[in-house]
């Protein structure tokens, strides 16, 4: 046969030789220099900075100097003392409350679930004020208790307070985990070891416990890494001897040049990395999540009437506890004056008139950088996504992860690198600084924010069987005409919801805000209710802005919530 | 003989163990054929190439005397059909279906009576404003089918269309595909783990195993002619038994001598069906020792040794017919013309 001397050999085409087509390609180095000049440059400066001596030369004075000041050894120890005590408080609510919604039949599981959800939508600095009145030395609650039995409990004493407060807010990562970890205990791993003669405690050692640590210790070690990040909290309740509000304090009263800022940014990030890495060590080859079925959790029990009682009372209790400071946010903004009293002396709307009459520019603020970082997030996650998932382009997986790790990054960290590394450049048409231009913060808010869209797109892809894009294909749809008919429209659920958890988080974001923002008109409503709650005057103006804020992440929680639960429907149905 | 699909040479992927290897065949104009093998065999990946994902490493394609080696998916009007049906869920049973014309560019007016043809042609005319979630597997297949013969392909391309569907309506499904291939004269290739969808449908099976073909043929003549081990043992129950071809053409192996099988001397593998060997009373052929016993309806299995070989023997079974025991000795009688010397 002819066929012999015709045989085609393949001279690789550019999609064989780097796994995808150059728009692919484009695409990939897009993001991937989006991330480096905006997120690597930026933190590898501020590494840069902390070992560079005044001569210009490497260094390790800066961190001498910070072992010999005692107030910033002192900073360190509390720093890691808050972020553990948070994890133990938060623990002690989030477990009974997983406990149980995984093992009892309970009617009020309901409850616990929205209990997960209520704390998450309001920022803990916006609560911070509002729980000192509520719980601190002369708030309502140790006013009525000295009244009645003569003492007082230092609930917000101090560190105490950030505790309290970041363990009310942060304790649903612990509490989302770990459910999600037990309710994919299939339960005939349970009933298989019952049936091989364990039970009651050795069942929980020897099967329970271990096939629900992993959801632990990754809720656990997230609370830890948020907390000790966390530089609103601690300064809205006044406590600067902090790794945090020290760094902040450096650069913004010293200035740019003092390395200290620097120094304690590198020990912030060593932290954050120091408690993923212990989280990765302790949890390595023990997920097991991929490898069961996911059979809907424990077999549950029904609970006795006593048993229904102390259940029912701790959730109430729980529930009063992570409703204070949303409660009492809402009676600040209504209060005429609210001091050395249980209750507010008298009620108003005047601090709404207020905000609406003197901070549009505020909220409109809010509303354009957030909804151009959630325009960037979606657009980067969803095309890197794709990228990651529908090429074979070498570098994705790390490309994919650098934006993963975003998470990881302390956006004070973030807003020290960004400042440092574009200060010194200047707007071709101004003048002004790059890092003092208001789209600065838009960046910062988008890079912080795209591991949420990048995960929703992912999502959203891999539902997408890739035989809907070959269907197209193979119909004569072209590359672009099966993006915008297929894939796109197929996305649009996860994408929206990716834009508004983005959004949502980036409205409340304050680390990288309180270093960016240089001019008043430029602020967003989260600078605005820093800035209100600094005076006692400003606390009603304050607390009404505070209450729009939650109304406004509430709303999109919700929607995004939502949209997450109407895709599920319409992918589970069609296969 | 008109070409319906040429595949000339094909390899596909790199390295020691490619997944498809000088893969070569015809597929006639207007012929049911298809592609048989297990998972991994490499049926589905050439089915993919004839469609356009992907590229041969080396060899050609054609379609007719087209060759579409390096043509896109969207030029080379073949259709498939896939294994999850691939429905789009967010357009209605009509969009779906319309979805390729409206890629041709055709007129509305035509799109619109040629969608409503092919929903008639599959029976689901009443359901082409639902969206595909609202349907059951065997409509969702239906629209898949509609949605893919409806742009007129050269060459209807069908990757285990039926595997998710119940047996009843998977034995349905089959015959009602074959007489729509028929009634369109279109040329199919159906790839399928299933040896009873490949012997009731096609006319023509390539039989796959680790990205080689074994071996081309009708399912008549790949079961009575199987050419060697995998075909043989893949396709129904074989007996296979190694042995020397002596010059003579007599087949020797331990304990069993057969007279004049024919083929080239030297060592050799033959395979014989289980019911193309008949039982006689002990002394008779081939003396065996009944091992084990299956009574399976319509007929009874024998497990028997003779020495070391196992051989199993299928016998029609009759009421009142003798059935002999476990552990009794009988003799088997196997006809020259019912082997099949491997390679």
């Amino acid at each position: 046969m002819s066929a012999l001397s015709t045989i085609a050999v393949a001279r690789p085409s550019f999609t064989a030789r780097f796994g995808g087509s150059p728009a692919q390609v484009a695409i990939l180095v897009g993001v991937a220099l989006f991330l480096i000049a905006f997120m690597i440059v930026p933190i590898l400066r501020v590494i840069l900075v902390a070992f560079t001596g005044r001569d210009g030369g490497f260094t390790l004075v800066h961190f001498s100097d910070f072992l010999d000041n005692a107030l910033l050894r002192d900073s360190f120890w509390n720093s890691i003392y808050v972020a553990a005590m948070t994890v133990v408080l938060a623990s002690l609510i989030a477990v009974p409350l997983a406990t149980i919604i995984a093992r009892f039949n309970f009617r009020g599981a309901a409850l616990i679930h929205t209990l997960g959800v209520v704390p998450l939508v309001m920022p803990p600095f916006v609560g911070a004020v509002a729980m000192q009145l509520i719980y601190g030395r002369n708030g309502s609650i140790n006013l009525l208790l000295n009244e009645w039995f003569g003492f007082r409990i230092p609930f917000m004493e101090g560190l105490n307070g950030v505790i309290f407060v970041e363990a009310l807010h942060y304790f649903p990562f612990i509490l989302l985990n770990l459910s999600a970890s037990l309710s994919n205990i299939d339960s005939a791993m349970e009933e298989s070891a019952q049936n091989l003669g364990a039970r009651g405690f050795t069942l929980f050692r020897r099967i329970v416990f271990p096939l629900a640590l992993p959801g632990y210790v990754a809720g656990a070690a997230l609370v830890f890494v948020k907390v000790f990040d966390d530089l609103a909290t601690p300064l809205l309740l006044n406590v600067t001897n902090m790794l945090a509000p020290q760094a902040y304090l450096k650069i913004t009263s010293v200035g740019l040049t003092d390395p200290m800022g620097y120094v304690i940014s590198v020990i912030m990030i060593l932290c954050s990395l120091g408690a993923m890495a212990l989280a990765g060590l302790t949890l390595r080859g023990r997920d097991f999540s991929t490898q069961q079925r996911g059979g809907g959790g424990l077999s549950r029990r029904d609970m006795g009437r006593a048993g229904n009682l102390v259940a029912g009372a701790f959730i109430v209790f729980i529930l009063l506890l992570v409703l204070s400071p949303h409660i009492g946010i809402f009676l600040l903004s209504i209060a005429t004056v609210w001091s050395y009293a249980v209750l507010p002396d008298g009620f108003t709307l005047a601090h709404y008139a207020n905000v609406f009459r003197e901070s549009g520019p505020l909220i409109s603020n809010t509303i354009l950088y957030c909804g151009l970082a959630g325009l960037i997030d979606v657009v980067l996650g969803a095309s890197l996504a794709y990228v990651v998932l529908r090429t074979r382009l070498p570098g994705r997986k790390l490309v994919e992860q650098v934006a993963m790790s975003a998470v990881a990054v302390p956006g004070l960290v973030l807003g020290i690198g960004l400042l440092r590394t574009f200060y010194d450049v200047q707007l071709p048409w101004s003048g002004e600084s790059l890092a003092t231009f208001w789209f600065m913060l838009v960046i910062a808010y988008a890079v912080r924010r795209l591991p949420y869209a990048l995960s929703a797109a992912t999502a959203a892809i891999q539902q997408l069987h890739i035989s809907l894009e070959e269907a197209a294909e193979n119909l004569g749809a072209g590359k672009l005409t099966t993006l915008t008919r297929i894939v796109v429209p197929l996305m649009t659920g996860g994408l929206l919801a990716g834009f508004v958890t983005s959004f949502a988080t980036a409205a409340v974001e304050l680390s990288a805000t309180l270093l960016l923002v240089a001019h008043a008109a430029d602020a967003p409503l989260a600078y605005g209710i820093y800035v209100y709650m600094q005076s006692a005057a400003g606390r009603g103006p304050g607390a009404a802005l505070g209450v729009i804020a939650v109304v406004v992440v509430a709303i999109a929680t919700y929607l995004a919530y939502r949209i997450a639960e109407r895709e599920r429907g319409i992918k589970s149905r069609a296969f | 003989m008109a070409r319906g699909v040429t595949i000339d040479h094909v390899t596909f992927g790199y390295g020691a163990t490619p997944v498809l290897e000088d893969v070569s065949l015809e597929v006639e104009r207007g012929q049911f054929f298809a592609f048989l093998g297990p998972s991994g065999s490499g049926k589905t990946t050439l089915l993919r190439l004839i469609a356009g994902f992907g590229t041969p490493t080396t060899g050609r394609i054609l379609i007719g005397d087209r060759d579409v080696t390096r043509l896109p998916p969207w030029s080379r009007n073949v259709g498939m059909v896939f294994q999850s049906y691939a429905l789009w869920p967010h357009m209605s049973v009509r969009k779906n279906v319309a979805f390729g014309l409206e890629r041709r560019k055709l007129a509305r007016a035509e799109i619109e009576r040629k969608v409503a043809d092919a929903l008639e042609l599959v029976g689901l005319s009443e359901f082409a404003d639902r969206r595909p979630a609202q349907l059951s597997g065997g409509q969702q297949q239906r629209v898949a089918l509609a949605r893919t013969i409806v742009i007129e392909p050269e060459v209807l391309l069908l990757d285990e269309p039926l595997s998710n569907l119940d047996a009843r309506l998977r034995v349905e499904m089959r015959v009602e595909l074959r007489q729509l291939q028929r009634k369109l004269g279109i040329t199919a290739i159906y790839v399928t783990h299933d040896q009873e969808d490949a012997n009731s449908i096609a006319d023509n099976i390539a039989v796959l195993d680790q990205g080689r073909i074994q071996q081309i043929g009708t399912p008549l003549a790949l079961y009575d002619r199987p050419a060697n081990r995998f075909v043989a043992t893949f396709l129904g129950t074989a007996n296979l038994i190694e042995g020397t071809i002596e010059p003579g053409g007599r087949f020797v192996a331990d304990g069993i001598t057969l007279r004049a099988i024919g083929g080239a001397p030297g060592p050799a593998c033959i395979s014989i069906r289980p019911q193309d060997i008949s039982v006689a009373p002990q002394g008779n052929g081939i003396s065996v020792r009944i091992a084990e016993r299956e009574f399976l309806g319509g007929i009874t299995r024998y497990h028997t040794q003779a020495g070391a070989q196992p051989i199993v023997v299928d016998v029609p079974h009759r009421r009142g017919e003798t059935v002999h025991n476990v552990g009794e000795m009988i003799g088997l009688i196997i006809e020259p013309a019912q082997v099949s010397v491997l390679r």
